[in-house]
């Protein structure tokens, strides 16, 4: 009985190094790329086409590039917020449903006056879809406060509730009248629409709105008391309760930020891009945010260079889509491979490979 | 002499930076009873790891009754004849003994009942094959380790710190059961950091420091102080002198505690008393499992009592139990926890962070946000203070040994300046002169008048530092005895649930 035999193991490194960390999701985007580019061949795509489409001209075509940062917004909010969260693991994965809500609070004044001016309006409708965001992640919270109920369930359950109520507001009580019987709302006068800020473009003020929020987000999470109990809390639950910070209080403000700020998000679209209510009002951004926030490393700065590579890649999905003749799922499988490849990526950052020596049991 | 059992030529492990085995010698000769004498860390546990195939070593080599030996894993070393209890037992409390025993070792159950009474009768190894492990004292279960082991005819077993988990008298029992296994055929090796006991049973004993061999000797030729200058590198430190307490007023107080845990395996508490005051050391004996954890979280807040029973935990005179540990830590209270990393202090985190976990309120945050030059300047104090041995407050903390963390937790409590000081099992896994330093410092502080609660498992220690101790077993608390006027037999009355009787 000789078995010599090399099996490779996973050894934890001493302590992950930076350039690693910041290597993992620039590793992750490369090897996603090419194997999607690989997929796309497969599927008898041209791929220097595709290659052009997708990843070149949305920074290269300043049309492109601009709608990039009108959808940098959203994801950037969304993700700050749900970052917070997750390093306190807390795992609200209902993002979508508290950016729909967000969009329907917001909605509520144009489209029950829709005659008021001033510049009053979209303040107080993007106010509104915050509060509605977070409201909407109460209900998780407080059912995992009182009954321990997984907020993961819960959250993403709710999305699908929310989703409901959008479709019932617009076929019943909020569908234009005059809209042909679409599932839609009034268009919003234009006092509901937040500022541009680029002449020519749909890029708005909400994005800098995000952008001062991602500062404040560092400022929380790296320099407050209240976001190292949040932190305590997510590395040893047991050292956070020694030390007597409240478990509950930790999981409320981890939802009721991520809710604020998605609802945020919903707000912005509706009085930014889209200029009414309809179905369609995220194209999964929810979702998308997750990843946003784990390829930004959970990091409030990282996050703000991952949202802009996730709204590329709808760009670029979209663009592919007209001029390579890519299907509508693409865009979906890449955000998928980008993700599973940056938690293998994530992986190597706090282990290393090692083989182990071939060892040889002696005879008896 | 004979072809030794088991021979150790320059045994080497190391993990990454850690030389945990440096050239290690050892011989165990057939049918004795070997030593391993070493402080924490001396690396003992690794060597064992090595003999019992767990690890592979780096170098050297080992020999099998005079033949190449090369262990693949734990399996591989049975088939050989090693066999192994560890510190922590591996019993399914839900299943029986025999239940537990048919897990590993194949064979019809009745014949299998047959061989555990027969081995219980040959080495004194009484165990009910029918019982659930879960209603099995300690003893009894180490037991039950020990047959499973002998199960598989072993030549060689290893008993990790077996004495550590049993009150005094069991550790007789099990001395007369090792002296029976020596003379029925078996070589057993006996790895420990009581001197005491060693002298008692060992035929060799094999000393480690910090890796090497510093001795290879005959105990019973030794007295302890040689043991120890060979086991720490110089003379045992004097337990620190103690004057006659001057205890004030009531600082904590138990009045009938009564605690049911969730957890249908926790130690529910029954009727608890016990009164503290400023100025004087109280000690909780007991082994562990018997509700030291649920103890503990009670008095530190972790478990709140309902608001109902509330004045079951009086605290610096108020009733207490209803509130969480922050607002305690408000009332002058400070605490230890047994575990260090993840409880005492965040694994990942810096030393300057882990500070802010309780000393926050001691100027380390402003306006919300975190002070770090404070925060790193009170860590750079503690750090001094309190002897930790570590590069600076940007260190990580699971950097450092579990001695210099556990003077860190210990010198960031202490700076709090409690009126409650509350430590549960202080010196677990912490090397000698560390220990040391913590039981002067308890001293110290009980005679400026701080009012200290020690759970601990070590009754040596106990009996160095208080003024008083108190016996938790099975979930009640023994009334409280004189350290003066108690021998370590009384307490061990107490451990095993017969206190009342004598």
């Amino acid at each position: 009985m000789n078995a010599t035999r090399i099996r490779p193991m996973l050894v934890k490194r001493d302590r992950p190094s930076l350039s690693l960390k910041i290597l993992a999701p620039l590793l992750a985007l490369v090897a996603a790329t090419l194997i999607n580019l690989l997929l796309h061949v497969f599927m008898g795509k041209d791929p220097v086409a595709v290659f052009h489409a997708m990843i070149l001209e949305p920074f290269i075509s300043f049309p492109s590039f601009s709608e990039v940062l009108l959808k940098t917004g959203p994801l950037l909010l969304i993700a700050e917020g749900l970052a917070i969260g997750y390093r306190a693991k807390v795992f609200n994965i209902g993002a979508e449903g508290q950016f729909i809500i967000g969009a329907i609070f917001a909605s509520a004044l144009p489209v029950w006056y829709p005659m008021a001016t001033g510049q009053w309006i979209w303040p107080t409708m993007l106010l509104a879809g915050a509060v509605g965001g977070a409201l909407w992640a109460a209900i998780t919270a407080f059912w995992r406060v009182r009954l321990s109920a997984n907020e993961i369930l819960v959250s993403l359950m709710l999305s699908l509730v929310a989703a409901q109520v959008l479709n019932y507001l617009l076929l019943g009580p909020w569908k234009d009248p005059n809209g042909f019987n679409f599932p839609q709302s009034v268009m919003f006068q234009y006092d509901a629409m937040v500022p541009l800020i680029i002449p020519g473009t749909r890029v708005n003020a909400s994005l800098l709105i995000a952008l001062a929020l991602a500062l404040a987000a560092y400022v929380f999470m790296q320099k407050s008391f209240m976001g190292y109990k949040l932190e305590v809390g997510g590395l040893a639950p047991r050292a956070a309760g020694y030390a007597g910070f409240s478990e509950g209080r930790a999981i409320w403000i981890s939802l009721l930020i991520g809710g604020f700020a998605a609802g945020l998000a919903g707000a912005a679209e509706v009085a930014g891009p889209i200029g009414q209510l309809q179905r369609s009002i995220s194209t999964g951004y929810g979702y998308a945010a997750i990843i946003v926030a784990y390829l930004g490393g959970l990091h409030p700065i990282g996050i703000i260079f991952s949202s802009v590579v996730m709204a590329a890649i709808y760009i670029g999905g979209d663009n592919a889509l007209v001029s390579a003749d890519l299907p509508i799922a693409a865009v979906r499988v890449f955000q998928g491979s980008l993700l599973l490849a940056y938690l293998m990526a994530v992986t190597f950052v706090r282990y290393r490979l090692a083989f182990a020596r071939p060892v040889s049991e002696v005879a008896a | 002499m004979a072809t030794p059992l088991l021979s150790l030529r320059g045994i080497s492990k190391r993990y990454g930076e850690i030389r945990a085995n440096q050239a290690v010698d050892l011989d165990v000769a057939p049918r004795s009873i070997h030593a391993i004498l070493g402080e924490n860390g001396a690396g003992k546990s690794t060597l064992m790891k090595l003999i019992y195939g767990v690890e592979t070593p780096d170098g050297g080599e080992m020999l099998w009754e005079g033949a190449p030996l090369t262990l693949a894993s734990p399996a591989a070393a049975r088939r050989r004849g090693i066999g192994m209890v560890f510190q922590h037992f591996s019993l399914f409390e839900t299943l029986t003994v025999i239940e537990n025993i048919r897990l590993v070792v194949p064979g019809q159950a009745r014949a299998l009942v047959a061989r555990i009474l027969e081995l219980g009768a040959e080495f004194g190894l009484e165990v009910d094959p029918h019982a659930h492990v879960h209603e099995l004292s300690v003893g009894e279960r180490q037991r039950v380790e020990i047959i499973r082991c002998l199960m598989t005819d072993p030549k060689l077993l290893i008993l990790d710190e077996p004495t550590s988990v049993l009150p005094p008298q069991s550790v007789d029992k099990l001395f007369e059961t090792l002296r029976r296994l020596r003379d029925g055929g078996i070589s057993v090796l006996f790895i420990s950091h009581k001197l005491e006991e060693i002298r008692a049973i060992c035929d060799r004993a094999t000393i480690l420091r910090a890796g090497r061999v510093t001795g290879n000797v005959d105990p019973r030729e030794h007295d302890a102080h040689d043991l120890a200058r060979m086991m720490i590198g110089r003379d045992m430190p004097d337990p620190p002198p103690m004057k006659p307490a001057k205890p004030g007023e009531t600082v904590l107080e138990l009045i009938g505690l009564n605690y049911t845990p969730d957890d249908p395996f926790g130690m529910p508490l029954k009727d608890m008393a016990l009164t503290l005051r400023s100025g004087e050391i109280l000690g909780i004996a007991g082994i562990s499992g018997n509700g030291q954890a649920e103890l503990s979280e009670l008095i530190s807040g972790e478990i709140r009592l309902p608001f109902e029973t509330r004045e079951q935990v009086q605290m610096m005179g108020e009733p207490a139990g209803h509130l969480g540990p922050a607002e305690r830590r408000k009332l002058g209270f400070a605490f230890v926890p047994e575990d260090r990393l993840g409880r005492g202090a965040v694994q990942g985190m810096s030393l300057a962070r882990n500070s802010l976990l309780t000393a926050h309120p001691l100027g380390l945050i402003r306006r919300g946000l975190i002070a770090m030059g404070e925060a790193s300047e009170f860590t750079r104090r503690c750090i001094a203070d309190h002897d930790v041995r570590t590069s600076g407050p940007d260190a990580e903390a699971g950097g450092l040994s579990g001695g210099n963390l556990q003077k860190f937790i210990v010198g960031r409590e202490m700076m709090l300046a409690p009126k409650l000081f509350f430590l549960a099992q202080p010196t677990w896994g912490v090397d000698i002169g560390a220990a040391t330093a913590i039981r002067q410092k308890l001293v110290a502080l009980r005679d400026q008048g701080v009012a200290i609660l020690v759970i601990s498992e070590e009754i040596d220690e106990l009996f160095d530092i208080c003024d008083r101790i108190q016996v938790l077993s099975h979930g009640r608390l023994s009334p409280s005895l004189e350290t003066r006027q108690t021998r370590p037999e009384d307490i061990g009355r107490y451990m095993i649930g017969a206190g009342a009787a004598a």
